[in-house]
């Protein structure tokens, strides 16, 4: 079965009469991508700005990794780890993890899904990607002017006062980036409200698209708060101006009440979108409505609005009154809930579904297991007793990668696999591509399970020796194989997708035969999306897993599988386009 | 190659237990959880896998009892665990009206501890078995964490403000003290031990202003070393039949078996000391063990200083150091007897290292030091 | 600007005010104030931060800040006040003469609010003039001279002064954005731009700015400048 869309070319006819030029192939002189207001190309710049930004971040990880199986160290200075974490830690949250799924999946996506032409605002949306970039060279030209030792949480007053390496410029970077981040969630909010197309109620919307929506929401009340904050920073900084500063009487817990403000919601911006792009993978390759949509779509939006108030659940043992963390360890279990109902409706929707085991669906089964590892390890941080044993250990550094990394990445690349059709016109190779994603989650725990066994013992983050306490080493040499392993299952797809923008098999307008507007549209899509604005009649998801098996097995008779055959395709879009 | 591969941390404060057991119910919920949705999942893949002949018809998408089940039912866990969470945080903000007070320093990377009767240290902190104690802490710099992983007991150091932190450990032996707040460069470096002693050792501890003994002259280390060693069994006031005694042997000539001769200095004593078999006092057997390997360096030359000390006295033991020693012990114990609290001039931020261990060398000298030292500190 | 007016031509062109990913003027319209009340929205919770680090330590050092707040010119910021008040009202002349389509109106009052948001900075140079002719601005030489102190504690006045020039600073760098935009507007007019021309929305967008602007001044002005004592 995995065979199917990997030979498109027997079987694939779209159901729309294919458009001669598409958005890729209508202008290809630079000048008509560097000033395009095409949320489909603007999603290109960032795909190929973010994989840099990534690749970038992730040699700091490996380094650290292999500095990490010594105990006293063999390649670094203690300088020079600090400045390697926090680049790998400014580049990986700033660069990468809050624009890799709005950024390019949403921004591909959105419009799309709700049946618009564009983004509300395209030239805002051109201009984000040009802030993002003015951040990201500031960032990358910061670390190399100089670097950064402050790690990426900036405290104060170590970063205002202490810091003899180039916070404000590296700063600077990241408040720039950040106003990216804002016009990119105006966009989504307004594009939201304003450009669905006739019929497409809020209650058809895919869940990407809440959860796109909530994400939006998310970053216009945080961003702004962690911007000034760090703004803050950088007065105290080239100004003087002591805001933060305790030697005058100023409060250095406030600077961290105020960043988590804004960074406890961050987590949300990047694991949001992922829920979305996982409700849509589970949907589609489990030929079934997901289990549940209003209860995922509501819970979107309670995390969107409670992970607002759980910020001090990061600053338990940080001399916040001992009230105050009751009440935010409090909200922090209650928050957990949310995301434990997405868990299960996510596996209620597999029951009786039709369930195709190829690449996107891998990852998003993937996605479920480590997610669940990371949101309940989340628990023991969230629990004011374990808390202060386990905060500023590997636990938590174990706890958020498997949140960030389990969760977030993989949902990413099984969204870049699923979309990659729509988006290039071309197929990946299926088999390789699902092996390696078998090797992403087996590389991935082997990395990230032994920190959860050193930071129970008591190992802090950040630390570059250890050399006192050799009883950690086994756990570091584990963690540094398995990077190894989640290292080269990065790189495998990075080749093979480069790969199959020349070689790859043309992709037919819906290779997965998949519910949605955006596979309504040819691959990849005209540059303005739609020839006519769809009118949605349907209900979002409207697969029939009992017709489509039995569709299979009369299919698998004549050896052409039914959900790529013209009558089935064709009555639906019919039924869906009026 | 990993003979020591632990996964836990010691238990070693009041706190150790009751943290472990949430932890390990918390654990336990985790892989019922984990392995719930596993199952579930691989269960459903292996029966809804394309093409497989399973039942599909009547499919759900909406089931309000069975949502409101797994809505509620984490939240009932959640709620359980998060009260016994709690419970345990209050126990560990809220110290004991009878706990003791030490006040800790944090700075750039090094800690200071302060003991209520003014013993300092620095980078390690001694405290009994059994009694509780209560930090008190301040930075004089960046934020710092005090970590102590063996109490469970973590809690950041903030300039500008005291914080406090509370524990009484349980488990005598060495733990880790670690900075676990990213405060510089050498943050990995800003750490230490902390030593849990028996409550009679600390108390004796503190009284020698933070000297395992009262701090000791070479010579008298050796004394304590010959008689731990049990060197003074054989090696007696006078020659005997086990082995020659060693008094007034310094520097002398002495002649071995097969009719060698060898001066008594301090290459011939350390050999004799480690490897005795070598060089065998004429008339006596090789009885004496190896010390090769047994003994440090620095033990040896301790011994060897006592044996210096009595090998140039021409009597029996009544001129050794011993009278010294003792002489030490009493007078220092009486001059320490009345130590004052001495709370810690933070307003004062440069705050002078006080190396605690005296390095005179007469136990006289080492008296008025430590004399000096108190008068320094009572101001 | 050129980008997207090439991928124009689905058809729905004739409209020469309306982007080509809109079905309808309506729809634009909407979607510009929807836009420009969430843009609004990042606007509070970026003073909002501020507002609240101010709070916070007034309320620690009420006394200081009460003594440190005295140096300031009242008459000054009062003049300001007035003047930022006058300019609002002329925006929202102009959104008005904007939907009557006086094209005459619109750029007369649009200037008046070029020349009330200049006079304000004019105002604020003075100010702050003063401010560093005393040694009020935070760093090494603060407090030189303690008279201006008026005796309040010189590392919590530090605190205040830090406080007012970074507040009253962003709020200063706001009213230039605000001139250049209104500057920009008033050109597209000028020009008889349709962009501005036919709909009175990308006026009232500019409006809605320049009010947020007036208001951040209305909360800061008795905050900075008008305390009581404690």
């Amino acid at each position: 079965m995995s065979a199917i869309p990997a030979d498109p070319n027997v079987t694939a006819v779209s159901a729309t009469p294919r458009t001669e030029t598409n958005y890729l192939n209508a202008d290809w002189s630079i000048k008509s991508w560097l000033l395009t207001g095409d949320h489909k190309r603007i999603a290109i710049l960032y795909l190929v700005s973010v994989s840099f930004f990534f690749f970038l971040g992730s040699i700091a990880a490996g380094l650290i990794r292999y500095e990490l199986t010594a105990p006293a160290g063999f390649i670094l200075e203690s300088e020079t780890y600090n400045k390697v974490f926090s680049a790998h830690g400014i580049i990986m949250v700033f660069l990468f993890l809050i624009v890799a799924i709005p950024a390019i999946l949403g921004n591909f996506l959105l419009p799309l899904m709700i049946g618009a032409r564009d983004m509300a605002f395209p030239r805002l949306n051109l201009l984000s990607w040009y802030l993002f970039m003015a951040g990201g060279i500031l960032i990358m030209g910061g670390m190399i002017n100089g670097g950064v030792d402050s790690g990426w949480t900036f405290y104060v007053p170590y970063s205002s006062m202490y810091a003899n390496s180039n916070v404000t410029m590296v700063l600077t970077g990241i408040f720039i980036a950040g106003f990216s981040s804002i016009t990119t969630g105006i966009n989504f909010i307004v594009t939201t409200h304003k450009m669905r197309a006739p019929g497409m109620t809020w209650f058809r919307l895919p869940l990407m698209v809440w959860a796109l929506y909530a994400t939006g929401v998310v970053i216009i009340l945080g961003t702004p708060v962690v911007a000034v904050t760090l703004l803050c920073i950088i007065f105290e900084r080239v100004f003087h101006l002591p805001i933060f500063s305790a030697e005058l009487g100023g409060d250095p817990v406030l600077f961290q009440h105020l960043f988590w403000f804004y960074s406890h919601p961050a987590v949300y911006i990047m694991i949001l979108p992922a829920f979305g792009v996982q409700s849509e993978l589970i949907a589609n390759f489990a030929r079934k409505r997901v289990f549940g949509y209003h209860l995922i779509a509501f819970s979107s939006l309670a995390i969107a609005g409670l992970g607002f108030l759980v910020w001090g659940h990061h600053m338990f043992i940080s001399s916040e009154s001992m009230y105050q963390g009751v009440v935010f360890s409090l909200i922090s279990f209650l928050v957990a809930i949310p995301s434990a109902i997405k868990v299960f409706n996510w596996t209620a929707t597999l029951y009786k579904g039709n369930i195709r085991l190829q690449t996107p669906m891998i990852y998003a089964l993937g996605f479920i297991g480590l997610f669940t590892i990371g949101g309940l390890t989340g628990l023991f941080l969230g629990c004011l007793g374990t808390d202060v044993h386990l905060t500023n250990t590997y636990f938590i550094v174990a706890h958020f990668h498997y949140v960030m990394v389990g969760g977030a990445v993989t949902a990413f690349l099984g969204g870049l696999h699923y979309w990659w059709p729509k988006m290039t016109g071309r197929l990946y190779p299926e088999s390789i591509a699902k092996w390696n994603a078998v090797l992403v989650f087996i590389g991935f725990n082997l990395t990230f399970f032994p920190q959860f066994i050193v930071g129970f013992m008591g190992m802090p983050r950040r630390y570059h020796y250890y050399y006192f306490a050799p009883e950690f080493q086994p756990y570091h040499i584990m963690s540094t194989l398995g990077s190894t392993v989640l290292a080269l299952s990065f790189i495998i797809p990075g080749l093979y997708l480069t790969r199959s923008l020349s070689k790859g098999a043309k992709a037919s307008a819906n290779p997965w035969g998949a519910h949605g507007l955006e596979w309504e549209t040819s691959s990849p899509p005209p540059t303005s999306n739609f020839d006519q604005i769809p009118v949605v009649l349907d209900e979002v998801y409207d697969f029939d897993p009992v017709t489509e098996h039995e569709q299979d097995k009369a299919a698998q008779a004549l050896e052409v599988p039914s959900y790529l055959s013209n009558e089935a395709k064709s009555a639906e879009s019919e039924k869906e386009k009026r | 190659m990993f003979s020591n591969f632990p996964a836990t941390p010691p238990q070693a404060s009041s706190f150790s237990r009751e943290h472990d057991i949430i932890f390990y119910a918390l654990l336990a919920l985790t892989i019922i959880f984990t392995v719930m949705v596993g199952i579930g999942v691989i269960y459903f893949v292996i029966k809804y896998k394309r093409g497989s002949d399973a039942d599909r018809s009547r499919p759900i998408y909406e089931d309000a009892r069975l949502e409101t089940a797994w809505s509620v039912i984490p939240l009932i866990l959640a709620l359980i665990m998060f009260y016994f969470g709690t419970k345990l945080f209050i126990t560990m903000r809220v110290p004991p009206a009878d706990a003791q007070e030490i006040f800790v320093i944090g700075k750039q990377w090094m800690w200071h501890v302060q003991h209520s009767n003014g013993v300092r240290e620095n980078n390690t902190l001694h405290v009994p078995a059994g009694k509780p104690f209560k930090l008190t802490m301040i930075s004089q710099d960046v934020i710092h964490a005090f970590y102590i992983p063996a109490f469970r007991a973590q809690m950041h150091v903030v300039p500008g403000r005291y914080t406090t932190m509370w524990f009484t450990p349980t488990q005598p032996g060495k733990y880790h003290l670690f900075c676990s707040m990213y405060c510089g460069t050498q943050h990995s470096e800003m750490g230490g031990t902390v030593v849990v002693m028996e409550p009679r050792e600390w108390a004796n501890w503190i009284e020698n202003g933070g000297q395992s003994q009262a701090s000791l002259t070479l010579e008298q280390s050796g004394e304590r070393l010959y008689k731990q060693l049990a060197c003074n069994n054989c090696h007696g006031a006078e020659d005997n039949m086990r082995a020659p005694s060693l008094y007034g042997i310094w520097g002398k000539k002495r002649t071995l078996t097969g009719g060698r001769t060898a001066i008594a200095d301090q290459s011939y004593l350390r050999e004799s000391i480690l490897r005795p078999h070598n060089k065998i006092t004429n008339g006596y057997s090789n009885t004496m063990p190896v010390y090769d390997g047994q003994i440090n360096e620095e033990d040896v030359l301790k011994l060897m200083a006592y044996i210096k000390v009595i090998g140039s006295s021409v009597g029996g033991p009544s001129s050794s150091g011993t009278d010294t020693a003792a002489a030490v012990l009493n007078g220092t114990k009486g001059t320490m007897s009345p130590f004052a609290a001495n709370a810690i001039q933070y307003q004062n931020s440069s705050m002078r290292r006080v190396d605690s261990t005296p390095t005179t060398r007469s136990g006289e000298l080492a008296v008025n030091a430590i004399a000096a030292q108190q008068e320094a500190k009572g101001n | 600007m050129a980008a997207i007016a090439s991928d124009h031509g689905h058809g729905h062109g004739h409209d020469e005010a309306l982007h080509h990913q809109f079905e309808n003027m309506e729809q634009q319209n909407d979607s510009y104030i929807v836009g420009m009340w969430t843009f609004l929205v990042t606007e509070v919770m970026f003073f909002g931060a501020l507002f609240l680090i101010y709070t916070l330590y007034r309320s620690m050092y009420q006394m200081d800040f009460f003594l440190a707040h005295e140096a300031l010119n009242v008459q000054m910021g009062m003049i300001n006040t007035f003047v930022l008040l006058f300019s609002s009202f002329t925006v929202a002349m102009s959104v008005r003469y904007a939907q009557l389509q006086k094209r005459g109106g619109v750029l007369a009052m649009l200037g008046i609010t070029q020349v009330c948001a200049l006079a304000f900075m004019v105002v604020k140079y003075f100010e702050y003039q003063e401010k560093f002719g005393h040694h009020l601005y935070p760093g090494p030489g603060f407090g030189s001279h303690p008279e201006y102190l008026h005796g309040a504690t010189p590392n919590f006045a530090q605190l205040y002064f830090g406080l007012y020039f970074g507040m009253t600073g962003l709020h200063g760098l706001h009213v230039v954005i605000g001139m250049i935009v209104i500057g920009y507007l008033m050109a597209k007019w000028w020009r008889n731009s349709p962009m501005v021309t036919k709909d009175y929305i990308p006026t009232e967008l500019v409006g809605l700015y320049w009010h947020f602007v007036d208001l951040v001044w209305i909360f800061l002005f008795p905050l900075m400048y008008l305390m009581p004592k404690p």
